[in-house]
């Protein structure tokens, strides 16, 4: 939907469009959509125009890893790597193969995640930007490697880590090999940490689970996108164990800023902006003493 | 006791009472039926040996779980010669379900950290079923920096469901103080043991477990989710959880088999409930020999060594090109 922002993509993986079905995070109908919140009715020329984003309540719409990129990055910047790593089914659990072509299918994306190498209002930049209609932006060996190697990339080029997360945790089709993705993509930040090398997560809506227990809360720097829900445990679990109605708000970006876990929240509208900002203020810091 | 009787264990207790039965027969009536009674106990034994083969994950899950299985403490009890708790986080509280301690092993010192479940319902109500809180997992870490600076080794034994879904460990940050332990596990530069001593539940075992060594004890498991959990996420059936619990691999067997954790701990016959002191003597013969290995290795390789066990952990292709962008690639050159 952001095709016209992409230019002439120079994409190999990741393919146009028109070729994918539309998802939830589509439009009802060709014509309009209705405001999940809202549920205003949205000429969906307006909606798209507007960076899925309602114009009237300001509901922030999930949107695809692709889309996300390119409101985010500098038009034609993108160079994506680790783009041929596939998922396996090394637990051979029932119907993940299935589910795995299925998403492909649904996102025209290989996995859960994009990696590569942008520039952001000119600044390079590493960055990956996971994909919550890919099996609900789980964790499993690709991802987990994909972030990896986006966090070594990181180490070896000195460029800032942007990650921009949405998921609902890891895996489970790939069992505790999953779960261990979460101590490998922590052990990285940990060398990025020790080498001084800025990096900035981006929690989008939602950000639970597996990827918020791991490297998505170890940034220098949290962003979390307005209203984003931002989760260890789901608020369906919460309210099972605890059986009583959660607290408005809860789990909510600005609820997290309340409780001193996110640095800023920001809306879709200003946050390439706010990336720039930052970038432009740590690179006169590396500039200076470096 | 009596009520804490496994569903699979059933013949074998039947099996016991006729023995004991047969016995005081045979005392009673003053005869020699003592071919019999050989008979029978080798029986009872073959059956034994047949029965704890072939568990399925659900029973295996039900020795997991069981009431009486040791627990951290427990271990502490038959590990440690001298042993003193340490309390509190420095931020918020102690965190009852975890156990922190330092204590001395053979006259070596120790610091151990351990999810602490209690056996009654009063003391898991207290333990809180050794589910941590944020301030258990920052107390670990603020022990586990504390080992660091006087370079004591680490054990680290699993037994929890989960880390606690609540309100209060969302609002000071359950998924921060995890993943904060994950990062700073990752380069201590003491060794890190690892032993699943009982559940070991996802995010909330994780949290303490990032070591240089990885173990289970041979009726424990570990996994990403609880079957009950992933049956209801992923099949909207809580009744399949069965099912779940084979597809996910979690027991130390199939865990071992696929080459995700380093060591199985044999129990005692029947589960380390049954013989908790022979179960202490194994999991301390275990820790041992494994310090050993771990010794001979300097600081720097120790670290490097443990970044590189999880580093190469995952399964994936890198090079066959999905048939999807294939197909995609051809749409778009033609």
């Amino acid at each position: 939907m952001f095709k016209d922002l992409f230019g002439k993509s120079k994409y190999v993986t990741v393919k146009t469009r028109d070729k994918r079905k539309e998802s939830d995070i589509s439009p009802d109908s060709s014509l309009w959509t209705k405001c999940k919140k809202c549920k205003e009715i949205i000429f969906n020329k307006k909606l798209i125009e507007n960076l899925m984003v309602c114009p009237k309540c300001d509901y922030h719409f999930r949107i695809s890893a692709k889309d996300r990129l390119a409101i985010t990055i500098d038009e034609d910047s993108f160079r994506e790597f680790a783009s041929e790593i596939y998922s396996q089914d090394p637990l051979k659990f029932p119907d993940y193969i299935d589910k795995l072509e299925k998403a492909k299918v649904k996102t025209g994306l290989n996995e859960a995640v994009l990696v590569g190498e942008a520039l952001i209002k000119g600044f390079p930049v590493v960055i990956a930007v996971m994909d919550f209609n890919f099996m609900g932006g789980s964790m499993g060996s690709v991802v987990g490697e994909k972030i990896t190697i986006a966090i070594e990339k990181s180490l070896e080029t000195k460029k800032p880590l942007i990650l921009v997360t949405t998921a609902g945790g890891a895996r489970m089709q790939e069992g505790l090999i999953s779960l261990m993705q979460m101590a490998k993509t922590s052990a990285a930040v940990k060398k990025l940490d020790k080498a001084g090398i800025l990096y900035i997560c981006i929690m989008t809506d939602p950000t639970s689970g597996g990827v918020t227990a791991s490297f998505a809360s170890l940034a220098d720097i949290i962003i979390a996108e307005k209203e984003a829900l931002i989760a260890f445990a789901g608020p369906r679990v919460i309210k099972q164990t605890i059986s009583a109605d959660l607290p408005e708000g809860f789990q909510r970006a600005e609820f997290l800023m309340e409780h001193g876990m996110v640095d800023r929240v920001v809306t879709r509208h200003k946050m390439k902006e706010e990336l720039a900002s930052i970038l432009k203020i740590h690179q006169f810091g590396v500039t200076s003493y470096g | 006791m009596a009520n804490n009787i496994l569903d699979f264990e059933k013949p074998l207790i039947e099996l016991a009472d006729k023995i004991k039965e047969l016995q005081s027969f045979m005392d009673e009536k003053g005869l020699d039926l003592s071919e019999e009674l050989t008979r029978l106990k080798e029986r009872a034994k073959n059956l034994e040996a047949e029965i704890y083969a072939d568990l399925n994950t659900m029973q295996t899950l039900q020795i997991t779980r069981h009431p009486n299985r040791p627990t951290a403490r427990d271990y502490v009890n038959y590990i440690f010669d001298d042993f003193i708790e340490l309390h509190g986080d420095r931020r918020f509280g102690d965190d009852k379900a975890m156990l922190c301690g330092i204590g001395l092993i053979d006259n070596k010192p120790f610091t151990l950290l351990g999810h602490q479940k209690g056996k009654t319902t009063k003391e898991n109500l207290v333990r809180n079923f050794g589910m941590a809180h944020p301030e258990g997992y920052r107390k670990a870490l603020r022990l586990m920096k504390q080992a660091e600076k006087f370079n004591r080794p680490i054990i680290s034994l699993i037994n929890t469901p989960g880390a606690y879904p609540g309100i209060g460990a969302e609002e000071r940050g359950q998924a921060e103080a995890i993943a904060k332990n994950l990062m700073e596990m990752s380069s201590l530069k003491v060794p890190i043991i690892v032993i699943v001593v009982g559940e070991g539940g996802s995010g909330g075992a994780l949290g303490i477990g990032l070591g240089d060594r990885i173990m289970m004890l041979e009726y424990s498991y570990y996994s990403v989710s609880s079957p009950e959990a992933c049956a209801a996420i992923l099949w909207k059936d809580s009744e399949k959880s069965s099912e779940a619990a084979e597809a996910l691999k979690i027991t130390a067997k199939s865990l071992s088999a696929l080459g995700l954790i380093d060591r199985v701990i044999k129990e005692p016959a029947g589960g380390a409930h049954k013989n908790p002191l022979e179960a202490g003597k194994l999991v301390k013969k275990a820790i041992i020999e494994t310090l050993d290995e771990l010794s001979n290795l300097d600081t720097d390789q120790l670290v490097i060594n443990r970044y590189d066990k999880f580093r190469q952990i995952g399964e994936f292709n890198q090079r066959e090109t999905s048939k999807i962008s294939e197909d995609l690639l051809k749409e778009e050159t033609d």
